[in-house]
C-alpha cells in the first residue's frame, strides 16, 4: 500500500461533520438517558445484601422468589446468573444481626425447598460506604482527566489537550449511557472498566495526535485539514490493527471470563469501539475546530523537534 | 547497523532467566496442608514434642502425609488430596485441643526454588475463596470511654485532694466533654489549677453560673488524634488475637484509613461464627452489691431476668485487667463456668476488696456495645446502645486474688467469653460497613475462566499477529509471551493479590501490549513504502515509534494509578496488573524485540523484510 504523501485514502476530516452530528446525538440519547432513567446501580453504590446460591439441578426462580417474598423480604429481586444452576439475590438495606447473619437465615429458606442449595457469594456494602465510593469513583475520573489534560497540554498543545479530554469525555458519556439505556448494572467492576478506557482511548488518540503533529512540520504547505487526513490515513493501518486484536481479546474475555466480569469486559469493548471512532473523529475534530494550525506547533516545534530527533536509544 | 553490544543481548537474556525462574513457582500449585500453631496468650512452643505427637497420630490413624515442616510458629504437615486433609484435621484437633489447628493450602515450591526466594502469586479471595470484612470502628464510643476513665481519675484526685465538688458529669450534647460544678469559685479555682496541673491533655473552660462555678473540660486536638490512634491500633492488636483463635492460617488484618480496619479470612466459610467473634465487644466488670444506706455511690442495672440489682459505682477490676481465661466446668454445680486469671493490678485489687468483704455480695456484669447505621430518609444514621446485664451474684466466701471462676453461663457463652477474655477487648465498639464472602468451588472457578480468557486472548492475538506480521509478527509474539513471563515473575515477587479482575488486567495487556510492535511494525513498512533500505527502514521505525509509544503508555498509566489510588480489592489488582503491564511491554515490545531483529537480521544485507 504505497501512499503519496499528499494523498489520502479516506476523507475523514471531510466527514466529520457527520461524524460530530452522530456523536451529538449519541451523547443526547446517552444524557437523555441518564436523566430519564438514570444508572441501575450495583450494591457497591447502593449498599445492600447480594447473595449468590447455586443449585445440583436447574433452579425455578418463581419458587425461590415466592419463598423469599413470603418470609420477610418482599423487596428481593431473584434472577439467574450465568447459569441456569446459579440463582442472584439482591436484597435491600435490611437489619443484620450478629448471630444470624442475612446470608444464613436465606440459605436456610432456600434449603427448605432444596437440601442441595450451596452458599457461593455474599457481598453486603454498608450505606456509608455506598455514597463514599460514588464520590470517591466520581473524583477519581475527573482526577484522571485533570492529568491526562495537564500532560497532553504540556507534552503537545493545550488545543490538543482539550481535544482529547473532549474524546474522553465523550466516550465516558457514550457507555455509560449505554448502560443506562439498557438497564445494565452499574457496579463497581464496570466503573474501572470505564477509567480503563480512558487510559485505552487516551492512547489512541495520542498516536494520531503525535502524527498530526508530525506532519504539521513535515507538510508546511498543506491545509490543516489535509494534514490531518493524511495523519489518519497513515496511521489507520495501526488503529485497526490495534483496535481489532484489543477487540478480539475483550471478547474472549466476555465470553469466557464469567458472569462476575460480564459488565466490565462489555464496558471495555463498547469503549475500544467508541474510543477507536472518537480518536479519529472528536480529538482531531475539536483540534481543528478551535483553530489548531501549524503556525501553533511551529515554534514550540523547533526546540523540541531537536530532542525528538534522537530519543530514546533502545 | 542495527546491531546490540553484546551486553544488551545479555542483559535481555539474564532479564528473561531470571524471570521465568522466578515466574516458576507458579506452575507447581498447592498442597493441602494442615497447620498447628500455638493459642495466643499461651506459654507453648512449636517442638519436637508436638511434632512427634502429630506424626504418631497419623500414623495410628493410618494418614500418611507427603511432607512435614516445622518452624517455631508453626507446625505443616502436606497431605495428597483434600479428603486426607480433612481427616487429618479432625484427627490432629482432637489429639491437640490446646492448639490452633487449621487447614491451609500450602505452595509445593521445590526446595531450591524456596530457598532463592521463589514463590507463588498471592491469590486474592475472590480467586481462593473467603471472607472479607471492612469493619468501622467507633471513634464517639472510644472518645466516650475515654471521658468515663477520667471522670473517674479525677474524682479519686478531687477526693484526695479534698476539694468538694458538687457534680462531675459528661456532657452528652453538643462537642462532649467532662463538667464539674462547684459550689464556689475557691474551690473552682483551686481544682482548675490542680487539672491544669497534672493534665496537659485537657482544655480547661470556666463557666461562671447563678450559685455555681463550673469547669467544662475537653481534650485538646491532639490528645483526641492519639486518642484515635490508640483506640484503632488497640482493635486492630485485639482482632489479630482473635483471628489467631479462630485458626485462620494466613489471614490480613490491616487499618485502612483513620476508622477502618479490613480484615480478610482466606478458606473461611462460617462467616456467622467469624462476625460473632471479631465483632463482639462484650467484656466484664466486677462489682460489688451495694449495701442499702450507700445510695449516692450505687447504680441500678437489670440481672438476666430482668429484676433490678443496685451495684456500686467503683469497679472492682476490669475486662482488661484479664490474662488469660477458659472455659471449664464447675466441680460443684456442674454448670459451665469460665475461669479467669487477672493480671498483677486487677489481682491486687481484687485481693484487697475480697479480703475486706467477705461474707458480702460481689456481681459480675457483662457488658456488650451495639452499633448499627441505617438509612433514614436516604441519610444514614448511626444508633448506639449499651447493654449491661448482671450474668451472676455470689456471696464472697473467701478472700481471693488471682484466679477465679466465674458461674451462671451457658456452655457456648462460656466458650465465646473465654476466647474473648482471652483475646483483650475492643477499645471501641466496630460495626462491619462492607463483606465479601467467595466460596471456595467460586473461587476455584474464577482462576479456571481467568486462565481460560488468557490462553485464548493469547493465541488470538498470536494468530492476528502472524497473519499480518509474518516471521516479525513471530518475534512480537515471543515478547508477547515473555511480557506474560515477566509480569507473573513481577507479580510474584512483590506478593501483589492477584483477582479476577487482576486476571481481565493480564487479557487487556495481550491486547495492548502488541500495540507497540503494531506502532513499530507499521513504521517500517511504511518507511519501505517510501523507498527505504531495509536495515534503515527497522532503524527508524523503532527510533520513530519509540516517541509515540512512551506518550500513549505514560498517560494509560496516568489512568491505570488513578485506578489504584481509588479502587478497592479487586480493582486494585486490576490497577496492578495493567500498570505493571504496561511497564513491562515497554521492555519486551521494543528492547526484546528489537534484540531478537537485530541478532538475526542486523548487519547482514537484506533484500527486504518479512514483515
Amino acid at each position: 500500500m504505497l501512499l503519496n504523501r499528499f494523498d489520502y485514502k479516506f476523507d475523514f476530516m471531510g466527514k466529520r461533520h457527520i461524524a460530530v452530528a452522530l456523536s451529538a446525538i449519541l451523547m443526547a440519547i446517552s444524557l437523555g438517558s441518564l436523566f430519564m432513567q438514570g444508572l441501575v446501580f450495583g450494591i457497591d453504590f447502593t449498599g445492600g445484601t447480594l447473595v449468590e446460591v447455586g443449585y445440583s439441578q436447574p433452579a425455578e426462580l418463581e419458587g425461590i422468589r415466592k419463598t423469599l417474598h413470603e418470609n420477610g423480604f418482599p423487596d428481593a429481586v431473584v434472577q439467574h446468573f450465568g447459569t441456569s444452576h446459579d440463582v442472584l439475590i439482591r436484597l435491600g438495606v435490611h437489619e443484620e444481626s450478629k448471630e444470624d447473619p442475612l446470608s444464613s437465615r436465606i440459605l436456610r429458606l432456600l434449603q427448605k425447598g432444596d437440601e442441595g442449595v450451596k452458599m457461593r457469594r455474599v457481598e453486603y456494602v454498608g450505606p456509608q460506604i455506598g455514597s463514599e465510593l460514588v464520590e470517591k469513583g466520581g473524583l477519581a475520573v475527573i482526577y484522571t482527566l485533570i492529568g491526562i489534560l495537564i500532560y497532553v497540554g504540556f507534552r503537545f498543545e493545550y488545543r490538543f489537550a482539550i481535544g482529547a479530554v473532549a474524546a474522553l469525555i465523550h466516550d465516558t458519556l457514550i457507555v455509560v449511557g449505554f448502560f443506562s439505556l439498557l438497564g445494565l448494572e452499574f457496579n463497581l467492576t464496570v466503573l474501572a472498566a470505564v477509567l480503563a478506557v480512558i487510559g485505552y482511548s487516551l492512547n489512541d488518540t495520542i498516536v494520531v495526535f503525535d502524527r498530526i503533529r508530525e506532519n504539521f512540520i513535515k507538510l508546511r504547505k498543506q491545509p490543516s485539514v489535509n494534514v490531518m487526513n493524511i495523519s489518519i490515513n497513515q496511521m489507520l493501518g495501526r488503529t485497526v490493527m490495534t483496535s481489532v486484536t484489543t477487540a478480539l481479546v475483550l471478547i474472549v474475555l466476555f465470553i469466557f471470563g464469567g458472569e462476575l466480569i460480564h459488565g466490565f469486559s462489555m464496558a471495555l469493548l463498547l469503549g475500544v469501539i467508541i474510543g477507536t471512532y472518537s480518536s479519529i473523529y472528536i480529538a482531531s475534530a475539536s483540534a481543528l475546530a478551535l483553530g489548531l494550525s501549524k503556525a501553533d506547533l511551529m515554534p514550540v516545534q523547533k526546540e523540541g523537534a531537536e530532542k525528538q530527533a534522537k530519543p530514546f536509544e533502545w | 547497523m542495527n546491531q546490540y553490544p553484546l551486553w544488551k543481548y545479555l542483559l535481555i537474556a539474564a532479564v528473561i532467566f531470571v524471570c521465568t525462574l522466578y515466574a516458576l513457582p507458579n506452575i507447581f500449585g498447592e498442597d493441602p496442608a494442615v497447620q498447628i500453631s500455638p493459642a495466643y496468650a499461651r506459654d507453648m512452643k512449636i517442638d519436637q514434642a508436638v511434632q512427634d505427637t502429630a506424626v504418631a497420630e497419623l500414623k495410628n490413624a493410618n494418614i500418611s502425609f507427603i511432607r512435614v515442616d516445622r518452624t517455631e510458629n508453626h507446625l505443616l504437615l502436606r497431605f495428597k488430596d483434600t479428603d486426607t486433609q480433612l481427616n487429618a484435621y479432625s484427627v490432629l484437633k482432637e489429639a491437640l485441643p490446646k492448639y490452633v489447628v487449621a487447614q491451609n493450602l500450602a505452595p509445593a515450591t521445590p526446595d531450591w526454588l524456596r530457598a532463592l526466594g521463589g514463590q507463588p502469586m498471592y491469590l486474592g479471595l475472590d480467586l481462593r475463596g473467603g471472607v472479607h470484612f471492612l469493619m468501622q470502628v467507633d471513634m464517639e464510643t472510644a472518645i466516650r470511654q475515654d471521658e468515663e476513665t477520667y471522670i473517674g481519675e479525677l474524682r479519686s484526685l478531687f477526693r484526695e485532694k479534698k476539694l468538694r465538688y458538687k457534680g462531675i458529669n459528661r456532657v452528652v450534647a453538643g462537642g462532649g466533654g467532662i463538667q464539674v460544678s462547684f459550689a464556689n469559685i475557691d474551690i473552682g479555682a483551686q481544682a482548675k489549677k490542680l487539672v491544669e496541673k497534672q493534665y496537659d491533655d485537657l482544655v480547661i473552660t470556666e463557666i461562671n453560673g447563678v450559685d455555681e462555678y463550673r469547669l467544662h473540660l475537653t481534650f485538646t486536638e491532639k490528645a483526641l488524634k492519639e486518642n484515635r490512634q490508640n483506640a484503632l491500633e488497640q482493635n486492630i492488636t485485639t482482632l489479630r488475637n482473635r483471628v489467631n483463635e479462630l485458626g485462620v492460617s494466613e489471614p490480613v488484618i490491616q487499618r485502612q484509613g483513620e476508622e477502618r480496619i479490613v480484615v480478610q479470612l482466606p478458606g473461611v466459610q462460617d462467616t456467622a461464627r467469624a462476625k460473632e467473634i471479631l465483632g463482639a465487644t462484650a467484656t466484664l466488670e466486677f462489682r460489688l452489691v451495694a449495701e442499702d444506706d450507700d445510695q449516692l455511690g450505687a447504680r441500678s442495672y437489670k440481672r438476666r431476668d430482668g429484676t433490678p440489682v443496685m451495684l456500686k459505682r467503683r469497679v472492682i477490676a476490669t475486662g482488661d485487667q484479664i490474662a488469660d481465661a477458659a472455659a471449664t466446668i464447675d466441680q460443684r454445680s456442674g454448670r459451665p463456668a469460665a475461669v479467669v486469671r487477672l493480671d498483677n493490678k486487677g489481682a491486687k485489687r481484687m485481693l484487697m476488696t475480697t479480703r475486706k468483704n467477705v461474707g458480702k455480695p460481689m456481681a459480675v456484669v457483662f457488658i456488650e456495645y451495639h452499633i448499627e447505621t441505617k438509612m433514614v430518609d436516604d441519610k444514614p444514621v448511626t444508633t448506639r446502645a449499651k447493654t449491661e446485664e448482671v450474668i451472676n451474684v455470689a456471696t464472697i466466701q473467701e478472700e481471693f486474688g488471682k484466679n477465679f471462676q466465674i458461674t451462671g453461663l451457658t456452655s457456648s457463652e462460656a466458650n465465646n467469653l473465654a476466647l474473648l477474655l482471652r483475646a483483650g477487648a475492643l477499645k471501641a465498639p466496630m460495626e462491619i460497613i462492607e463483606e465479601r464472602t467467595i466460596g471456595p468451588s467460586l473461587g476455584q472457578e474464577n482462576i479456571d475462566l481467568g486462565l481460560l480468557s488468557i490462553m485464548l486472548g493469547f493465541v488470538t492475538v498470536m494468530l492476528f499477529m502472524l497473519m499480518r506480521y509474518k516471521t516479525f509478527g513471530m518475534v512480537a509474539n515471543f515478547a508477547l509471551l515473555m511480557n506474560v513471563v515477566i509480569l507473573v515473575a513481577l507479580l510474584s515477587l512483590l506478593q501483589a493479590t492477584l483477582t479476577l479482575p487482576g486476571m481481565a488486567g493480564i487479557v487487556l495487556t495481550l491486547g495492548m501490549a502488541v500495540d507497540a510492535n503494531v506502532l513499530i511494525f507499521e513504521k517500517i513498512r511504511e518507511e519501505i513504502a517510501n523507498g527505504n533500505s531495509p536495515q534503515n527502514s527497522i532503524n527508524v521505525g523503532y527510533e520513530k515509534a519509540f516517541v509515540t509509544i512512551f506518550d500513549a503508555n505514560l498517560t494509560t498509566l496516568i489512568a491505570a494509578v488513578m485506578l489504584f489510588g481509588f479502587g478497592t480489592g479487586p480493582i486494585k489488582g486490576f490497577a496492578i496488573t495493567l500498570s505493571l503491564g504496561i511497564i513491562t511491554s515497554m521492555f519486551t515490545a521494543i528492547m526484546g524485540t528489537r534484540g531478537v531483529i537485530n541478532f538475526f537480521y542486523g548487519g547482514k544485507k537484506l533484500a527486504k523484510l518479512p514483515v
